[in-house]
């Protein structure tokens, strides 16, 4: 097996990271009968590209202080940037797992990752420098977006995560149409990187041309 | 050092809903009007192009034409005992910031206000008594009758295209419409949305229950459609990615698309974008404006002379201009008086999900505000005596567009990760759909707004400080909504229904509604509202602040119709009132 679920260079995330965020991320979406979960959607890899850009350093938040805990329903008043959150909350849940169970995060057996996972998102494991629970918030968050934005942002790979749900991403020009239809509209998933590398037309109007998939089976319609 | 610009008749700051109608307005009255904006220059058809539009992440989560928090945001404290702190990232709310304004990413719901909404306190104290309202409530009446504006929500209905279905022409009910609405003097300029099988589903089941369904209206193109500044609409798509995002289609009415075009055709019309106001000035009297101060976009801090001053920004906006410009009296929470800051309201709101097992549905396919609705809970329709609150809510089934990322309803008791999450987001994504609730919110005397002691803008400005909660009066509102609309989800049979919990403490986090209002009310008493009737600042007689600051408290309905309605009235009172006689109107 590759160092990396997924063969990427990446640029801010250091290759121990990764493998945490691959082990974590896999049991926040696992990869079951269904298809795969998120690590082999690239998650981490859409981590990694989210915390090289703007948001990775909170480019568009407010950044002053004085900075003060405040209350649950103040929102977010953490001086540290997500940049920040990943690098030390990887390094400090490390830590915890060293002496709880002697190994890191990604070498622990799945009920002893989902203990952890647990326990952060329910702050009963406290770090040192950030609440378990930020740290969770921002994981589980990130993992959505990254297993169900675009694939142009470096998750959602092969639209794993669309196609789990039958959503069929940019839209097409016959939805208008298909409005006040009750027949079930299935589609193969088209991403704007489709689009973009050529892998699927669009209509004059910008709109995608999509497959339609044929229900064989009629008793699913 | 102080540039100073060449004097214009009006400056209107801000281009959004609001500002682009008064510009347009204004202009065609022959006036030179300079627009101020804070945001960016946008083409929309190179800013806005498929397929780079549909796109959730960009659009939802890191969008660059909501407001940027590191230059400014407010600070929020749910009581005067706690200390407010910034509002860093974006949440319960989504201003936006670039030429076309907050409108530019609306989501289409174009209802009107009901004739009970604009005189609220005088006539739930007439058919309920005095005391019926809150002690501390704070609600009250606007100053201007539905009928009275009744004409300038037709007018802002033919410049948005508002597609839907009259339920009340001039007095006689109208089949397919809204029973309860306001006589109307015509028929929408649109015909309504067509019913999904969601809307079909809904619409069976009120129906069975003895309310009145009907699809309410909303401004995405139903037609194609060349409005009354003569500019032209394209049909909406019903491709989603429609509320926080900018239609690429043209087909979702805003400033962008129904003003703007046409007021850039104007020679006496100037647009200056990357502009922020910072102050409106006045004379030495301090009874007239002199024009404005802005920082341009290289910073330099500039000089606007005009003879009138139309401040048309975001509710925060509004109030926090008139606050470090020191117009009007800030409001004061302990002793009940001064006027800027006082009565913010927001909106309040709920979904109750169904899931059934044996059916399937697109629910990708929509946007523009497709839905269909029931109007029976709002307003004055049924008896309040024994329910105990003031206010109502629509309730409606809407396709939106289901994006997947935030739109994966699951029902209760189904773990938030792992193995079983994804086998229920697999499940029900498309075999579910929200019922909700778009409810009403008072105005009370410890919520306001006012400036923060602390914390400042990248200017060095204060910023603006919100102390809100949810009162006791809307809690108890949304239960019993609640209580009816999960009748009407068993009424659906679904397999499963799951209602979301009612309100603790009001929380700045979640995404709830871009629906934030009050701070500068309208009303017929300067010693309870910031503007006159005709939204004239009774302090400042060449000083019209238009918006949602304006509104004393917030109705069910959703505010942006009425907002440009209120643009659309106070330009025709400049025009038909104001410039024929400068001076107060009231």
């Amino acid at each position: 097996m590759a160092e990396t679920a997924v063969p990427y260079a990446y640029g801010y995330l250091s290759p121990q990271e990764v493998r945490f965020l691959d082990a974590a991320v896999e049991r926040l979406i696992p990869t079951d009968e269904l298809g795969p979960g998120a690590r082999d959607a690239g998650v981490s890899c859409y981590i990694d590209r989210q915390l090289c850009g703007m948001w990775g350093t909170h480019g568009r938040n407010y950044r002053s202080g004085p900075w003060r805990e405040g209350t649950p329903e103040q929102g977010f008043q953490s001086r540290l940037t997500p940049q920040e959150i990943y690098r030390i909350g990887i390094q400090e849940i490390n830590r915890y797992c060293r002496g709880k169970y002697d190994k890191y995060f990604e070498f622990l057996s799945p009920a002893q990752q989902d203990e952890v996972l647990h326990g952060l998102e329910q702050g009963a494991v406290d770090l040192v420098s950030l609440s378990g629970k930020l740290f969770f918030t921002l994981l589980w968050r990130n993992t959505e977006e990254g297993f169900f934005a675009d694939p142009m942002y470096g998750g959602n790979r092969d639209k794993i995560g669309w196609k789990l749900l039958g959503f069929p991403g940019v839209a097409s020009g016959a939805y208008r149409e298909h409005l006040g239809n009750p027949e079930v509209y299935r589609a193969e998933p088209v991403s704007i990187l489709d689009i973009r590398l050529g892998h699927a037309q669009v209509d004059a109007q910008g709109f995608a041309k999509h497959v339609r998939i044929i229900e064989r089976d009629g008793s699913k319609q | 050092m102080t540039d100073k610009m060449k004097p214009v008749d009006v400056v209107v700051v801000g281009s959004g809903v609001v500002g682009s109608i008064m510009a347009m307005e204004l202009v065609s009255a022959g006036l030179k009007v300079l627009c101020l904006e804070r945001g960016r220059m946008i083409d929309p058809q190179q800013d806005f192009v498929m397929p780079y539009v549909h796109d959730e992440l960009k659009y939802d989560r890191h969008s660059d034409i909501f407001q940027n928090l590191s230059r400014e945001t407010l600070t929020f404290r749910n009581n005067a005992s706690q200390t407010a702190l910034p509002m860093r990232e974006l949440g319960s709310f989504k201003p936006g910031e670039m030429v076309g304004g907050t409108g530019a990413h609306w989501g289409c719901n174009a209802r009107r206000f009901l004739p009970h909404d604009f005189e609220l306190r005088s006539r739930v104290d007439e058919r309920y008594g005095k005391r019926f309202f809150p002690e501390d409530c704070t609600s009250q009446d606007w100053g201007v009758s539905f009928d009275e504006v009744e004409p300038y929500y037709d007018q802002f209905e033919h410049i948005y295209g508002v597609g839907g279905k009259a339920g009340n022409l001039n007095g006689e009910i109208q089949p397919g419409g809204n029973p309860h609405e306001g006589p109307r003097s015509r028929e929408y300029p649109n015909p309504p949305t067509r019913r999904t099988p969601q809307g079909e589903i809904f619409a069976r089941a009120v129906t069975e229950l003895g309310y009145t369904p009907f699809q309410g209206p909303a401004a995405a193109m139903t037609r194609d459609y060349t409005n009354l500044y003569k500019v032209m609409l394209g049909e909406c798509q019903r491709g989603g990615f429609c509320s926080s995002h900018v239609c690429s289609q043209g087909a979702k009415a805003n400033p962008l698309t129904a003003v703007l075009p046409a007021l850039y055709r104007k020679d006496n019309f100037e647009l200056r974008p990357l502009c922020n106001v910072i102050k409106v000035n006045t004379d030495s009297t301090g009874k007239k404006a002199t024009g404005v101060t802005y920082i341009d976009a290289r910073g330099r801090e500039v000089e606007q002379p005009a003879e009138l001053v139309v401040l048309a920004t975001y509710c925060f906006n509004n109030t926090r201009l008139l606050l470090l410009s020191g117009i009007g009296t800030p409001y004061d929470p302990h002793s009940g008086r001064g006027v800027v800051g006082r009565n913010y309201s927001y909106q309040t709101g709920g979904r109750v999900h169904v899931f059934f097992d044996d059916r399937e549905f697109n629910p990708f396919i929509g946007g523009g505000m497709v839905n269909t609705s029931i109007d029976d809970l709002n307003g004055d329709v049924i008896d309040r005596s024994d329910l105990g609150f003031v206010g109502g809510a629509y309730v409606a089934v809407q396709a939106f567009g289901s994006t997947p990322i935030k739109n994966k309803p699951v029902p209760a008791g189904t773990p938030r990760w792992g193995a079983q999450w994804k086998k229920a987001v697999a499940h029900y994504y498309r075999r579910s759909f929200a019922i909700s609730i778009h409810g009403s919110c008072q105005s009370y005397r410890q919520n306001y707004l006012d400036l923060d002691p602390t914390y400042k803008d990248a200017n060095g400005l204060p910023l603006l400080r919100m102390t809100f909660d949810w009162h006791e009066n809307e809690k108890k509102m949304l239960a019993f909504m609640y209580e009816r609309v999960t009748e009407i989800a068993r009424a659906m049979k679904p397999a499963k229904y799951a209602a979301h919990q009612i309100y603790k403490n009001y929380t700045i986090v979640p995404y709830q509604s871009t629906h934030n209002m009050g701070g500068a009310v309208m009303g017929a008493d300067p010693a309870t509202s910031v503007v006159n009737k005709y939204l004239q600042s009774w302090d400042v007689p060449n000083l019209f602040v238009v918006g949602g600051s304006a509104f004393p408290h917030n109705a069910a309905q959703g505010p942006t119709e009425t907002i440009g309605m209120l643009a659309c009235w106070a330009a025709d009172g400049i025009k038909e009132n104001y410039l024929k006689r400068p001076g107060p109107l009231v």
